[in-house]
């Protein structure tokens, strides 16, 4: 049974006097270290004490000033590892709900329409984005407020990235991650779905069409687990689009195994658990200690019910008549030792596969990640990446993709504008 | 446990609770109900000349979400026919003879109007009369209310017509909006007032719509000065309440004081008394959150006094009155600086961008650690007022290595320092007084 609402965003948005009453609460701190965890920088008691002013207006503004993609960041953002946990009230009380003051501020924009950015004059300077996600927007929208032409390359058919498809909608509803598209679209940057280079657009005329590029592709799906029946496998990403782009064909299943114990997979078993699953069970090679999830990622799917078989590494998938049955595991340290568990539908969200993008672009990769120098050019002179294609250390992050979409702009712009 | 009872100019009431002149005193009923909570009193709403009222009657002040910070009015006297409140006055004085029934009044400037009233409330067996000087709206443009209460020889006549005519205790209430409250209280006094209270409400407009631009209230699209009232006037009330408390007129006089302006809790309570109030009245705390409010006004100044020895009113009645000084009596040689507690301190740093910014510079930040640099601490005090966090920030008290000296001393003894900068220059010299 399919009961979309159980998908429907987790927290209601807060309503005007709530956000009266937290925004009040800020202490307003000088050089405050909420902004200094933020990776963007935003300036937090800033757009906090605007909400307080019912500024709202401005309250957006100043977060859009640091953070193109504040709607996204403001719902998946892991506030309690950066801003919310630097908080200065978590010492007596609870930390202010920066996020979800964030969201207030940035849904005040997007649900009454509101511009804050006046177009600037054209330069006739042209750089490409390839690809729509929060590192591509967020580059794209940065060089648009400079006067840039800007066209971004999207190979999907919806642009946003991993906002529009690879997040679960309980934490951003499509439409979220729409509006936000919209925004940069509005600030001048020309979006194009359905185009990948190497496919529909050679990399030749990227680089003789346009002064600069922005490398933005993100990651691929799912690598393989080169394991007997690994067709039967559903890969995870696929799985959290399909909910949220498509959920009438989701596949279903009774008894559900997730592969993996990252914030993904814990995505993929969110889902299953709240569209009719009876029994999930999360199944990692390693132990709880070693799990990539954020903690409270972790303590959220354990109060969903979700069970955990730790230090198993899947061996094979059994399936009869096309249905699988079961997945064949063995203990990490003892391959000898092997067990069998039943499932009727088995997901995999080990990480992603690199893209081609590199190779096509004759750029320097490090294990598999683009090489970028300080200010995001790659090997390749007027060629940047940012983004999770270039995260060779550290969790990738929308965030992260976010402020690296902004080195890049301003990398981009200081090498065009002063050459 | 303490004895809360009041003797003010004759008028008894079992604790100092008294409903002010205002909409919680408007009927019977209401005052029934605020003694069957525990008021010691009632100021009944003015009664006097007729009256028509508006709707949008109150506005408001809200600081962020603190709701009611004060609260505007321009409501007049009662607009209740004179016959029904008056009927309604004896039978809540006949149905609660231990409390206190006061009647505040007010009517056409005329020696009869005022004899006629007085003996008509004293029919009723009311325990006394309030004279209401203060409305500072829609009456005053009739000639009463603040209109009397701004010019002390009014006050002072009118005052007169009403002891001559009285055969019970008449209570003269202040207006705040006058530049010195001392004159119509000497006046009053002068007009054989046996009693005083203050403050009335002040001059105010609260607000104005920002999308409508219309006065907040609208009263049709129009708006103007009400009362002002609530929690945000204490301290100008208390300002009062010590000016006339401790005026050498009025307290050779020994009439009793009957305080308010603000009064929210059994703390701000403590505070009146403790500048010479005698008896306090209350309003707006009553409409924000009901008459139920007197249970802990009652029972957190009774805890108060026991923990502090106070075993009836009169003990501590006008207690923090002497200290009550005048900056030339000041000890200039005082110091304190400011300390702050590291092991509290949140590193908000709004100590240090307050200091820094707009009072001394002395706080330094080390990493992102304030710390007070007193030798260059004025002990201004604007950081400890500014922190979030209690008991982080304290004003320590250091010898300044001076001797004792008052501005008034220092005038008198060496003339040339306080009004010539050389003069001064060289006293801050000898002194050691260094100021960055």
């Amino acid at each position: 049974m399919l009961t979309e609402n159980r998908l429907a965003e987790q927290f209601a948005p807060l309503t005007p006097h709530e956000a009266l009453v937290e925004a009040n609460r800020c202490v307003y701190c000088y050089d405050a270290p909420c902004a200094r965890a933020c990776p963007t920088h935003i300036d937090i008691p800033g757009f906090i004490k605007k909400i307080a002013t019912d500024n709202l207006k401005g309250s957006a503004r100043t977060i859009l000033e640091s953070n193109l993609i504040g709607a996204t960041c403001a719902r998946v953002c892991p506030v309690q590892e950066l801003c919310e946990g630097a908080c200065v009230l978590n010492s007596e009380q609870k930390p202010i709900s920066i996020g979800r003051l964030q969201r207030h501020a940035m849904d005040y924009l997007y649900d009454n329409g509101v511009a804050v950015f006046p177009p600037a004059p054209p330069t006739g300077v042209k750089v490409a984005v390839i690809g729509a996600g929060p590192a591509g927007l967020s580059c794209a929208g940065e060089l648009a407020r400079r006067g840039h032409t800007v066209v971004v390359f999207e190979k999907r058919h919806l642009a946003g990235g991993l906002s529009t498809h690879g997040i679960i909608a309980l934490r951003e509803p499509v439409q979220v991650a729409l509006a936000e598209v919209e925004m940069i679209a509005s600030l001048g940057v020309r979006i194009v779905e359905g185009v990948e280079v190497g496919r529909d657009l050679s990399p030749a005329q990227l680089r003789s069409d346009f002064d600069a590029v922005f490398v933005a592709a993100g990651l691929a799906g799912t690598p393989a687990l080169d394991i007997p029946g690994e067709e039967h496998i559903i890969d995870g990403l696929e799985y959290i689009e399909t909910s949220k782009l498509n959920p009438a064909v989701l596949p279903q299943g009774r008894t559900v195994l997730v592969i993996g114990a990252g914030n993904t997979a814990i995505d993929c078993a969110t889902i299953a658990r709240r569209t009719g699953a009876e029994r999930v069970t999360m199944v990692y090679r390693r132990t709880e200690r070693e799990m990539s999830a954020y903690p409270h990622e972790y303590r959220f799917i354990r109060n969903e019910g979700v069970g955990f078989e730790w230090l198993a590494r899947p061996v094979a998938v059994r399936a009869m008549d096309g249905t699988v049955t079961a997945l064949e595991c063995a203990r990490s340290h003892d391959s000898t030792q092997t067990f069998s568990l039943p499932a009727d539908l088995v997901i995999k969200a080990i990480g992603q596969k690199k893209t081609s993008i590199a190779g096509l672009l004759g750029l320097e990769t490090e294990r598999g990640f683009i090489r970028v120098g300080e200010d995001l050019q790659t090997s390749v002179a007027g060629v940047y990446a940012g983004g999770d294609c270039v995260r060779v250390k550290g969790a990738a992050s929308t965030v992260m993709a976010a402020q690296d979409g902004k080195i890049a702009a301003a990398a981009i712009h200081a090498k065009v504008s002063h050459g | 446990m303490a004895d809360l009872s009041v003797d003010f100019a004759g008028i008894r009431s079992p604790n100092p609770f008294w409903l002010a002149s205002a909409p919680p005193a408007n009927s019977g009923a209401q005052v029934h109900r605020a003694f069957e909570q525990g008021w010691g009193g009632a100021v009944w709403k003015t009664i006097g000349a007729p009256v028509l009222n508006v709707s949008n009657r109150y506005g408001a002040w809200h600081y962020g979400p603190l709701k009611m910070l004060a609260i505007n009015n321009v409501e007049l006297i009662s607009d209740r026919p004179l016959e029904t409140n008056l009927r309604e006055i004896r039978e809540v004085k006949r149905a609660w003879p231990d409390r206190a029934v006061i009647v505040s009044a007010m009517v056409e400037s005329t020696p009869e109007a005022w004899r006629d009233i007085v003996r008509r409330i004293e029919d009723t067996g009311a325990d006394g009369i309030e004279l209401n000087y203060g409305c500072p709206h829609g009456m005053s443009e009739r000639g009463m209310g603040a209109a009397v209460g701004q010019v002390p020889e009014y006050c002072e006549q009118i005052t007169r017509w009403v002891t001559e005519a009285a055969k019970f205790p008449v209570i003269v209430k202040l207006t705040p909006n006058i530049t010195n409250v001392v004159l119509p209280a000497r006046a009053a006094l002068a007009g054989g007032a046996h009693a005083l209270s203050l403050i009335n409400t002040v001059n105010s407009i609260c607000g104005i719509d920002l999308d409508t631009l219309e006065i907040n209230p609208s009263i049709g699209g129009k708006g103007g000065h009400g009362g002002y009232a609530g929690p945000a006037v204490k301290p100008i009330a208390l300002n009062m309440l010590a000016a006339v408390a401790g005026d050498e007129t009025v307290s050779k006089s020994a009439v009793p004081i009957s305080g308010m302006g603000g009064i929210t809790t059994w703390r701000d309570a403590a505070e009146f008394l403790l500048l010479g109030a005698t008896s306090l009245q209350v309003c707006t705390a009553a409409m924000h959150y009901g008459f139920r409010i007197v249970e802990d006004l009652c029972d957190g100044l009774s805890n108060w006094m026991d923990s502090k020895g106070f075993a009836s009113l009169a003990d501590l009645r006008g207690k923090s009155l002497a200290r009550i000084s005048e900056f030339k009596d000041f000890d200039l040689s005082f110091r304190a600086v400011a300390r702050i507690d590291e092991k509290r301190c949140i590193r908000c740093n709004l100590c240090y961008v307050a200091c820094n910014d707009t009072a001394h510079q002395c706080i330094d930040r080390i990493e992102l650690q304030p710390r007070v640099r007193e030798s260059d601490c004025v002990g201004c005090r604007l950081c400890y007022n500014v922190c979030p966090v209690e008991n982080c920030i304290e004003m320590v008290e250091l010898p300044s290595g001076r001797e004792s000296v008052t501005w008034d001393q220092l005038s008198k003894s060496q003339p040339e320092v306080t009004s010539d900068w050389d003069a001064m220059k060289k006293y801050r010299q000898d002194k050691g007084i260094e100021i960055h």
